[in-house]
């Protein structure tokens, strides 16, 4: 156990590729926690995936032994969080997991929105803030120009900001030191009852499910028995331990410290997110404040492309559930699809995650319906439906109103792309609160649809200012809206996977788009089909797709049949790849692609 | 059954054309004995296979590659192959596919002697900057000559024309097909111009440098040919072949039918009905390594393989719904245990791309355009 003047807590708040995960590796490598042979780049993020997008998605923690300036050896425990706003409340969990935070940002391209989301969220919940400019060896560093912009735009000093280059190693023991002398050490009572945060929990083949905790008061020793105060289990504590950031073990935890436990806990979907973690026997009296259960906004279907692979996806999915159970799935029929499963996710980030892990390490082929966000419906008979589907939407006669989600939206973007940001915004329905200027760069704040977000909001966002413009957003509340179930109907009938629910006015441009875009999708057949876009029984958009006018081999004997029947069999094959919807053939990319604006 | 056929490729040509995809290769010597002598070894495998239940030759056809750069005497070496091999019906059709060169023509008489009872002429156009786009090494003036030499010398003659060429309207083109008929052969070979992957016009459309007409003129070309040829007497009989009624290629026709045929020769494929089964053959298409394989095992097939009912089913499909006359269902259903749904049929029926008159199954001319789309529909 370590003695709390000796401890510091403290976690990496930055925007993507601002270096987070790079300054994490040189910290692991100066203190010594790996050797040089044993680094391998971004050390924290274990998932294929993680690396791949350089995002980090589960946390993770690391104890590094330093021995400072003043002759001491402190106990730095490095959190490193999710830097996503889809992760909003697990990274408010690490956050609440310490006393400190540096705040990384890029020495050339200043502060993003995600950065500030993120940093506020530390500042509110009284963490000490430490900036660090990174990158500042490259030629486009303005550190100067930078440091101003944090003063302005976030409020906090940054006069002693640390000047440091995480790829080459330059003033890495700065922070080092930084983290000692100017972040507080943790306060905690070790004779008081056991107080734990659960930070996050994930499943290991070996170990079983892995739980991180910090503790605030008490202890945790093996051999304990525990209660998980939310969800009320109680569990033997098997193992104690913590990462270096290999894992070591231990027999105890004690105030201040973050580490892992494991308890014969089956399944990850037992443990809760910011649950506190008490003794059984001598509880503690109130629990940490703060918790939530995890809240899924946005749903989709996800169909297998091949019909056979349904029981592969269900156990695809149960298993993917075993690591991260801040998703839900349920079974779902579509006539259009077939068997799939309704799935809930916590933002759009975490969908496209879920759905490329899927595919990737299950090796299955998807089709992902329109995302949809949930609606509550208030009927006539007072009764109020949470709506995750379209195609469940009741009878517009037994509807009194329905209200959809908005969010709060901050948009970063520089001065050039700031028009085509707002245009946007208010294409999207979004109402401006705010639009405020940090030098060349504009902070402007919108409320918006939900619904107009899921879509393709972040892509055209990234379109429209070429990829400069960075956007977080929290969810707000609930308002009414003018709110229509549009159908797609294709050869006259109903295609259900295609079916949204979009804004009155909005409806007309969508379904004219949806339109265009199917006629290009589809293939031509022998006969014309008509692709409309309709609300009810009353046509709002209208494509046809004309007949095959010629397809026919000039030339066929009896070499070519060989060829010709091999190329009918590839057709047949590919034919598989498409969804039968009546008489019409349908790509699985349309169902995906139909759903993507080219403009607004 | 419908009949016994041989093909003979000779896969030798004097220069190779843009838009052909064909087996043919361009060498500077030619040593023609060696080659008639491997055919006639491969054409003595094959006979072997069949053992004592050789079927009645029907049909014999020289393709190419360009056969009429042989010379009469290995034509007459490979009949007698045929003859010693396989017994001959009375009115064995034997074509042979020329060139409307010169140096071609003056062998027409040899040819004939050779027993060659048939001519198609490559003629392609009929005007001398297409014939040079094409590639062809003939002019105008030279095909006429060799036509009318032809006509001379045979009973039966046809003629191929490739059309749907870049920036030809329906009226040019209506203008040189009455030109054509008017020399007034038997039998027409009319070929829409298509690009073939890895032919040199593939690459030259793919860089631009000229178009073909699009779907809505080259269906209007297409029918504009059904149209002067059926009311000049000779109507389409397939996709792009018209004949006087009688006058069809028996040898094509057995193709089409998915009858029983034997490919010899580089890139050559055979269907062959063996004790109630049914094999494809195909020959290794390089000449130089198809004759190594000749003199080392007696015959070049790289491919000698059983076909599954179902997959003979559908090449018998495809094949036979390409003739206007159709198909038997209940013949087709008999030899192959299967049969393209009734609910497909009535589906194409109801579009008018297809008719069935309770025996046969038909294409309309309609339904010709759009062929492929058609077959894939029945197989699927």
């Amino acid at each position: 156990m370590t003695d709390l003047a000796h401890i510091r807590n403290f976690s990496i708040v930055a925007h993507i590729d601002h270096g987070k995960s790079t300054l994490a590796d040189r910290l692991i490598q100066f203190t010594g926690g790996l050797t040089t042979r044993e680094m391998k780049d971004q050390v924290l993020d274990n998932m294929e995936i993680e690396r791949e997008r350089g995002i980090t998605i589960k946390a993770q923690t690391v104890r590094l032994e330093y021995k400072a300036k003043n002759g001491e050896t402190y106990t730095l425990n490095l959190m490193d969080t999710p830097g996503h706003v889809d992760f909003a409340y697990e990274v408010s969990r690490c956050l609440a997991a310490c006393e400190g935070a540096l705040l990384v940002v890029d020495a050339s391209q200043g502060v993003e929105a995600q950065t500030l989301a993120n940093v506020y969220q530390a500042i509110d919940m009284n963490l000490e803030i430490v900036p660090v400019l990174n990158k500042v060896d490259l030629p486009a560093a303005e550190p100067d120009r930078v440091k101003q912009q944090i003063e302005d735009v976030i409020g906090i000093d940054a006069s002693d900001a640390i000047a440091i280059s995480a790829k080459t190693g330059l003033n890495i023991e700065a922070v080092l030191e930084g983290v000692v002398t100017r972040l507080p050490a943790p306060k905690g009572k070790i004779g008081a009852p056991l107080k734990a945060l659960l930070i996050d929990s994930w499943y290991d083949a070996y170990l079983g499910v892995v739980v991180l905790v910090r503790v605030i008061d008490g202890e945790l020793n093996k051999g304990q028995k525990i209660r998980m105060m939310a969800s009320g289990a109680a569990y033997q504590v098997e193992r104690v331990g913590y990462f270096t950031p290999k894992q070591v073990l231990t027999d105890n935890l004690g105030p201040g410290e973050v580490g892992f436990i494991t308890a014969q806990i089956k399944e990850v979907a037992d443990t809760h997110i910011g649950d506190t973690i008490t003794d059984d026997k001598k509880p503690a009296d109130e629990a940490l404040p703060g918790f939530k259960p995890a809240q899924q906004v946005v749903f989709c279907g996800l169909f297998p492309v091949d019909a056979a692979q349904f029981e592969d996806l269900r156990s695809a999915l149960s298993r993917l559930h075993l690591n991260d159970a801040s998703f839900t799935y349920e079974m779902e029929t579509s006539a259009a699809l077939g068997f799939g499963f309704r799935c809930g996710f916590l933002g759009l980030l975490h969908l496209e995650i879920i759905e490329e892990r899927l595919e990737r390490e299950f090796n299955l082929e998807l089709i992902a319906t329109a995302p949809s966000v949930i609606y509550r419906i208030h009927m006539t008979d007072g009764e109020v439906i949470e709506l995750h589907n379209p195609a469940d939407m009741p009878e517009v006669t037994k509807i009194e109103k329905i209200e959809e989600p908005w969010i709060r939206a901050t948009v970063m973007v520089p001065d050039d792309y700031l028009g085509a940001v707002l245009k946007l915004c208010q294409d999207r329905r979004g109402e401006q609160i705010e639009l405020t200027y940090a030098g060349n760069r504009a902070m402007v704040i919108y409320r918006l649809p939900l619904n107009e977000v899921v879509f393709d909001f972040y892509d055209r966002l990234k379109s429209v200012s070429r990829g400069y413009a960075s956007f977080d957003y929290h969810l707000e509340g609930y308002h009414e809206g003018d709110l229509v179930k549009m159908s797609i109907l294709v050869n006259e009938e109903p295609v259900d996977a295609l079916s949204m629910i979009v804004n009155r006015q909005r409806a007309e441009s969508r379904g004219r788009g949806m339109c265009e875009k199917l006629k290009d999708l589809i293939p031509r057949h022998l006969f014309k089909i008509p692709i409309q876009a309709a609300i009810g029984g009353k046509v709002i958009a209208r494509e046809t797709i004309s007949a095959l006018r010629k397809d026919v081999t000039a030339k066929c004997y009896g070499g070519d049949i060989t060829r010709k029947r091999k190329l009918l069999d590839k057709q047949k094959e590919g034919k598989k790849k498409m969804r039968q919807f009546g008489k019409v053939d349908i790509p699985q990319e349309a169902f995906i692609a139909a759903l993507k604006m080219d403009q607004d | 059954m419908t009949g016994f056929g041989l093909y003979i490729h000779w896969p030798f040509c004097a220069a190779k054309c843009p838009y052909c995809d064909f087996n043919s290769h361009v060498r500077p010597v030619i040593d023609e004995t060696g080659w008639c002598d491997a055919i006639r070894t491969e054409m003595a495998h094959v006979a072997a296979l069949q053992g004592d239940a050789r079927p009645v030759v029907e049909t014999i056809f020289f393709g190419g590659g360009t056969p009429s750069l042989t010379h009469g005497v290995s034509i007459a070496k490979i009949l007698e192959q045929a003859r010693r091999l396989w017994p001959w019906a009375n009115d064995v059709e034997i074509t042979l596919e020329a060139n409307p060169a010169s140096a071609d023509a003056s062998r027409f008489a040899d040819y004939r002697a050779a027993g060659i009872n048939r001519i198609s002429l490559g003629i392609q156009a009929l005007n001398d900057a297409d014939l040079k786009f094409l590639g062809r090494l003939h002019n105008l003036a030279e095909a006429k000559a060799a036509l009318a030499l032809a006509q001379k010398t045979f009973d039966r003659v046809s003629l191929d024309l490739i059309y749907a060429r870049p920036n030809q309207s329906v009226a040019a083109w209506k203008n040189e097909l009455a030109e054509a008929l008017a020399f007034d052969t038997s039998h027409l070979s009319l070929y829409q111009l298509t690009i073939e992957e890895k032919t040199r016009f593939a690459t030259l459309y793919r860089e631009g440098k000229f178009a073909i007409p699009d779907e809505d003129l080259a269906a209007a070309l297409y029918e504009a040919t059904q149209e002067i040829t059926a009311a000049a007497g000779l109507p389409a009989y397939e996709v792009s072949n018209h004949a006087r009624p009688g006058e069809e290629a028996r040898h094509n026709l057995l193709y089409w039918r998915y009858g029983a045929y034997a490919g010899f020769g580089p890139g050559a494929h055979g269907r062959l009905e063996l004790g109630g089964k049914r094999f494809a053959s195909a020959c290794e298409r390089v000449p130089e390594r198809w004759r190594e394989r000749v003199a080392r095992d007696g015959h070049g097939f790289v491919e000698w393989n059983e076909i599954a009912p179902a997959d003979a089913a559908r090449e018998h499909l495809l094949m036979n719904l390409r003739l206007v006359e159709g198909l038997d269902l209940g013949d087709y259903e008999k030899r192959w245990g299967t049969a393209p749904s009734p609910a497909r049929i009535a589906d194409l029926t109801s579009s008018g791309l297809v008719a069935f008159d309770g025996t046969r199954l038909r294409v309309t001319p309609a339904g010709m355009l759009v062929l492929n789309a058609v077959i894939a529909a029945l197989i699927d």
